[in-house]
């Protein structure tokens, strides 16, 4: 494994997500995994970067009625970006508090909406801004720095 | 061991036909909810759940589990077989519980 990259690739990846299109989240991880393996990413970052994706994903799925999934590659980090409409979030801090969840009882019993998509992304996250405008929707930016860089526990 | 010997020592069905079955499995992890899997289940392991959705699925692929075992001969749907098939992942099937078919399996792999 190699610690940089050997050339500086920008990639973008795009994916669209609909209204509780739960299966679009493992999809979007796997193949986003896929496209870093190639690159030579440390196991490690890859794994973080799987489980941002997939919950981040999750979220839009969930709880808002369309949106989209970024994921940046530059020369030392990966962004992933959301963007959706709909509820948006009242209250952030809350939100990521882990149990706290506001989803259905039909998406939790399925085993979903556990309350721990944001701190399970946050831990993952060298950086994380979430945006949102109830009523409205939200934005997510995480990123996670792969330049010889351990997350700090 | 592998998904095949895990499958004949504790008589577990086979229900994906020779998908997967020499993989070698060195961990396993019980659980229901997938933010839990997706963060704590580590390489190379069997995932013990009661979800039998074909959205698991998503979750299984990418932590790449070596089985998904359904405990207490759970009725599973076709489709979700025929895509466990496609996705290349081995689905085992028990008729003890979760609890039991967990215990069971940490001796097996614990004895190597």
């Amino acid at each position: 494994m190699v610690d940089s990259l050997q050339y500086t690739p920008q990639i973008t990846l795009e994916f669209e997500i609909g209204e509780k299109d739960f299966f679009i989240a493992g999809e979007c991880a796997s193949r986003v995994k896929k496209t870093l393996q190639q690159l030579g990413l440390k196991q490690d970052v890859i794994k973080r970067i799987a489980i941002i994706i997939y919950e981040a994903a999750m979220n839009v799925a969930i709880h808002a009625t369309r949106g989209m999934l970024f994921v940046h590659v530059d020369p030392e980090a990966i962004s992933i970006r959301t963007e959706d409409v709909g509820a948006g979030i009242e209250d952030i801090d809350l939100a990521m508090k882990e149990g706290y969840s506001t989803a259905s009882y039909e998406v939790r019993e399925m085993g979903f909406g556990a309350g721990m998509g944001l701190s399970n992304i946050k831990q993952c996250s060298d950086e994380l801004k979430i945006e949102s405008k109830v009523g409205v929707g939200t934005t997510l930016d995480a990123r996670v720095y792969f330049l010889n860089r351990d997350k700090a526990d | 061991m592998t998904v095949r010997d895990l499958a004949a020592a504790l008589n577990l069905e086979v229900l994906t036909g020779g998908i997967n079955l020499d993989r070698q499995v060195i961990s396993g992890y019980t659980s229901d909810l997938l933010s839990d899997v997706i963060a704590n289940i580590d390489d190379d392991a069997v995932w013990i759940t009661i979800q039998r959705h074909v959205n698991i699925l998503g979750v299984a692929k990418l932590k790449d589990v070596a089985a998904i075992v359904i405990p207490r001969k759970l009725d599973l749907e076709e489709s979700f077989i025929e895509k466990a098939k496609d996705e290349g992942i081995a689905i085992l099937r028990g008729s003890r519980s979760a609890f039991e078919l967990s215990g069971l399996i940490y001796n097996q792999l614990m004895r190597g």
